[in-house]
Parts: structure tokens; sequence; C-alpha cells
């Protein structure tokens, strides 16, 4: 059944349904009576008509071509794609937490925010922030909320010419599209050499028009930026302010904490670097954080102790304001809290340590096969430039969809920008090197695969249920509902 | 990659052909093979000036939104409107289907651009 790919509209028969009603005991009304005429359609609803074991077998048939973490490795780079322990699920499903309400008194829900004073402590303490807001929904949800506070700094202080951001070219996308949606004018510069910032082009970008520099660390070719102190004084001295981009906070937990390389801003997201669930809806969560001097820009509002008890504190003058409805996921952020008990400090470190263990394994055992541009030791996740020899017209898509075949969600491709034929790879510390060995002799098949049979690459993937998209015409002229014949 | 003789490159790979004062630009074969299958063309709006450096025009394909750099100074007199339509004429001749005609108005600055040869060594290094 792998192949099913019906719609639930063409298993319809008319007349069929699920459901068997006793007659009503209550008169029935014309609906015209109840609604204006004019509001109702005149067209008849067109229903899917199917029975209850139809609906369970389709929905279940769907549900089976599903490829997620629990089903199999997903080296996606930049993206986290680590395992979600159970135990989470447990923890968020437990009577005091899955039914509360969000307008309840304060005093029924000291537990809950209790949660949130402790989940705050707990992000600060592992980037070396002062405060953390828990309300943003996703990452780039929190790289606009710490523009926003950016920019309500900078206001504060009378300093309203600093209308700029500077991004490296290497950074996410959303770093640049997050500072436009802020009201940023954007400043790019160039990544040197060996992959980090290029110093030169930095000192040229900074004026007393910037705002503040966005940059991840380790940065999206998995390199670790060195000279993060320096470009810290930099910044600081023109003026601006760093923000961190936390996506690859899963490379330095309880190792290096943005705090203390000088950020005064970082977002995190639970979804990646703390087991909360990844795509799919998620829902995300991108808590951030900030240090002494920004805290009072920080969304309303914060869970704050008076004694024994917690409540949430609305008494920020100079706070941006709400950024979400109510307090933002609760229900990620419970997964979240339970994530670090259950890994306590020692364990969120060797985290780190493995994922980092992990890659460099996957990287030196790939860089035979296939060109890595930057040869040196990474952090998490590695990025490597297609095939390393004769390539018969092999790219890196064709790579990526010949992996389908073999049963992988493919790595991270054509990102970063910076890198010809990109494939980012980050395999995450919950994978064993059994996985680790199995995917790289799937790569280098591929490799191999490349000399002897070009032309089957390039038609890959074969055992799909859907074969090889036209991208072009996918994105040209897309079909986005289904529509009677 | 397919070069085409007479025509002005710059870093950023588009291409300029020169008849008087007007510069007509287009991406060259190296940037739509970099590219991959465009999908969209933002075309810059008649009558705009642009300053060298300047972008002018966003492509995108199935893998990256890019932005494309005025090569040269000057206002839009001309805009090639077929490619809202069938941006992938980029694609199948990166030459022959040009993006927009710019009014100079400093014909020195092509002194800042490549030739044909200097381009292709330009290339071969970023490879």
């Amino acid at each position: 059944m792998k192949k099913y790919d019906k719609l639930i509209f063409e298993i319809s028969r008319k007349g069929r349904c699920a459901f068997s009603l006793p007659e009503s005991d209550v008169p029935r009304v014309p609906l015209e009576d109840l609604i204006p005429s004019h509001l109702l359609t005149k067209e008849e609803v067109d229903l899917p008509e199917v029975s209850e074991v139809d609906v369970v077998r389709h929905y279940t048939l769907l549900s089976n071509k599903n490829y997620g973490v629990d089903t199999g490795f997903y080296p996606l780079g930049s993206c986290t794609m680590k395992y979600n322990p159970k135990i989470n699920e447990d923890m968020s499903s437990l009577d005091c937490f899955a039914n509360l309400h969000p307008y309840q008194p304060e005093d029924t829900v000291q537990g809950a925010l209790a949660l949130m004073y402790e989940l705050d402590n707990m992000l600060s303490e592992i980037s070396g922030m002062t405060r953390v807001s828990l309300q943003p929904a996703a990452g780039a949800h929190g790289e606009m909320t710490g523009l926003m506070i950016i920019k309500a700094y900078h206001e504060n202080r009378g300093d309203t010419k600093r209308t700029k951001i500077i991004v490296p070219d290497s950074a996410h996308g959303t770093n640049p599209a997050s500072a436009a949606v802020v009201g940023f004018d954007i400043i790019e510069v160039k990544s040197a050499k060996d992959g980090t910032v290029d110093m030169q082009s930095l000192k040229e970008a900074l004026s007393d028009e910037v705002a503040g520099l966005m940059l991840t660390n380790p940065n999206t070719l998995g390199l670790f930026e060195k000279n993060i102190k320096e470009i810290a004084n930099l910044v600081h001295e023109a003026g601006g302010l760093l923000y961190y981009d936390g996506a690859n906070m899963n490379a330095i937990m309880g190792i290096a904490r943005p705090g203390d390389m000088g950020f005064d801003v970082i977002h995190y997201n639970l979804h990646k670097t703390f087991s909360t669930p990844h795509g799919g809806g998620g829902p995300g969560s991108g808590p951030v954080g900030v240090k002494e001097h920004l805290v009072e820009f920080l969304p309303v509002p914060i869970v704050e102790k008076s004694g024994d008890r917690y409540f949430l504190d609305y008494e920020k003058p100079l706070s941006i304001g709400k950024v979400k409805s109510f307090y933002g996921h609760f229900g990620i952020m419970i997964r979240a809290y339970t994530y670090i008990l259950a890994m306590g400090a020692a364990g969120l470190r060797e985290a780190s340590q493995k994922a980092v263990l992990n890659a460099n394994y996957m990287m030196i055992r790939l860089k035979d096969h296939y060109k890595l541009p930057i040869e040196e030791v990474c952090m998490h996740e590695f990025v490597l430039g297609g095939l390393k020899e004769e390539t018969n017209g092999v790219i890196t898509l064709d790579i990526a969809k010949r992996l389908l075949d073999y049963g992988y969600h493919p790595p991270t491709i054509y990102f970063p920008l910076i890198v010809h034929e990109a494939m980012m790879i980050e395999p995450t510390e919950t994978e064993s090197r059994e996985t680790l060995d199995e995917f790289i002799e799937a790569l280098i098949k591929i490799a191999k695969e490349a000399k002897d049979d070009p032309n089957m690459l390039k038609e890959a993937p074969h055992n799909t249920p859907v074969r090889r998209i036209d991208e072009a015409l996918a994105a040209r002229s897309p079909i986005l509902k289904w529509q009677k014949e | 990659m397919v070069t085409m003789e007479g025509l002005y490159y710059s870093e950023d790979h588009e291409w300029v052909r020169v008849d008087g004062s007007r510069a007509t630009i287009g991406i060259t074969d190296y940037a739509q093979h970099a590219l991959g299958k465009i999908v969209y063309v933002e075309l810059p709006e008649m009558d705009e000036y642009y300053k060298a450096g300047d972008v002018f025009c966003v492509v995108e394909s199935v893998k990256a939104a890019s932005d494309s750099f005025a090569p040269v100074s000057g206002k839009v007199i001309e805009i090639n409107e077929e490619l809202e339509d069938s941006p992938q004429l980029l694609n199948e001749g990166p030459y022959e289907n040009w993006i927009t005609v710019i009014e100079m108005d400093d014909p020195t600055e092509l002194e800042n651009l490549m030739d044909e040869d200097a381009y292709k060594v330009f290339c071969e290094k970023e490879e």
C-alpha cells in the first residue's frame, strides 16, 4: 500500500456515510429561518462521502508515508532533527498541565508559572544571559522579537539614526528577512576564505548607523567564529549590539555561552536544541534571552516571583509589548523543561560533545568521495560541495533524490549559498555509530553510481511513490487544491 | 560554460552589451547554471535610476532568490516583460534574453568590468 496516493474526494461514493443517527425528536426548522438567505450558498456543498473504515484507512495509509526522526535518520543540516524523548510527551500530557486554561486565576496555576520561571532561569544560565522571554513561537519570530528589542534600546537612548543591521553572507535567510520586517536596512558582509566573518569587511560595514550584527556561532558552515571576542568588541565600540542566532546552539551547550562571547541578545530554538517536535507544524518555540541592559525591553508578561508566589508581571513601561497571544507555546516549554531536567548539566554538555564528534566522524569518512571546501575540524555539522571526482553531470540535487531510494531524508542542499553544490549534514548526538555508518555507505555507493550509471542518478528517485518532480513547474504553476472535474 | 565576445562582464555574473549610451543587461550562462531552473524574475521599474552596485533585479530559482546588481549607473529605459511569464528564457538563452536596458550616464564605469577572456579566468577561479 506504499503506492497509495488517493485523495479523500476520489474514494467518495454517493450516499456512503460513516454514521447512523436515530430519528430526531426536535422539529426541523428551515435554514432560511435561521440564516439570511443571501448568506447561504446556492451550490450544493461537495463533501466527500465515505464510510468510517474508509476514513481510517485513508489517513492511516497517508500517515505511513510520513518520514520522521521516529522512522529514520534525518541529517537535515542547521535543523537539529534530534530524537524527541517520549518522556517529554508523558510530562506535557499530565492532567495538571494539559487541562489548564490560560485565563485561570494565577493562584490555581502556580505550578505552571513555576515551570516557566525555572525554564527562564535554565535558559538564561545555558546562554549566559540575564532573562529570557518564552513568548516567541519559533526561531524567526524570536529573531523579530530580538531585533525589536535592539531597536527599542537604541530609540530609548535617543540614538535614532541606527537603521542598519549587518548580516554575514553565510547567514540563515531568516536573518535579513527578520531585520527587513522590523524595518532595518541590511548590510551583507562577506566571509573570509576560511568560512568565518571577514574582519576587514566587517570593519568597513560598521558605523554609527549600525544597530547591530546578527551572527550564528558556530556558523552555517559548522565552523566556530574564532574571532568572536574581537567581533564583539568592534560592534560594541561602534555602538551596535550583537544578536546570536541560536540555530546551532546544539554544538556548544555547557561548553561555551553566547553571553560570555559578548552577545547581547539570543534566540533559542527549543524544537532544535531542546528535543521538542520539529517540522510538521511543531509547534516551534523561540525564546529570546537578553543581557541586563535589555531586560526592561522584553515582551510582557514575564513570570516573576515574590516570596513563594509566582505571578505574571505586566508592569514594564519600556517593554516592546506582547509578541504572542497568552504566554507562548506552553506545551513545548514543558517538553524542553523535561529534557533539561532529564539530561542535567553534564548530560547537555555530553550531548553537544557527541553531536560534534558524530559530525566530524562523518566528515572525515566522506571527504574522500565528496568535496570538502573548508578542511577544518567542524562543530555539530559540516558542508560538502558535491562529488569530489568526475561528476558526469551529477549534481547535489541528484544525490539528494537518490538518497530517498536508500530510505533517508536527504540533508539540506544548496545552503549555505556561499558553497557551490552545498550539502549540509547534521547527524545530531542521538544517532549510533551503526546508523552513521549505514548513511555514509549509502553516500559512498551513490558516488560510485555517479561514475557507473549517471543517468540512473539523473532520474532518481526510483522507489518512491512520486518520482522526480518538475520543481520549476511546481513553483510556477502550483496546483494547490483539489478541483472537481 | 558559454561566454560571448564583445560583452562586458561583472564579478556578480551580469553581462552588458553596449550600443552608444544604451547598456543592455542580462545574466551570464555561469549565473543561470549556478541558479538552476529560474521560476521568477522581479524586473526593475521603468525610469528608475540605479547606481552601479545597486540591486536592480531579483532572480528566483528552485534553489534560491538571488539579487542582481547594476553593473553600470543609469536610468531604466526598457524592461524585458517577456520574462514575467517566461522566466525560464534566462535558462534557455542567457545571452539572447536580456533583463533591462539602462541609459548609462558614465560610460567610463565600463572600465571596471571584465572582457570575455578575463571573465573566463574569473569563473575558473570561482569554481
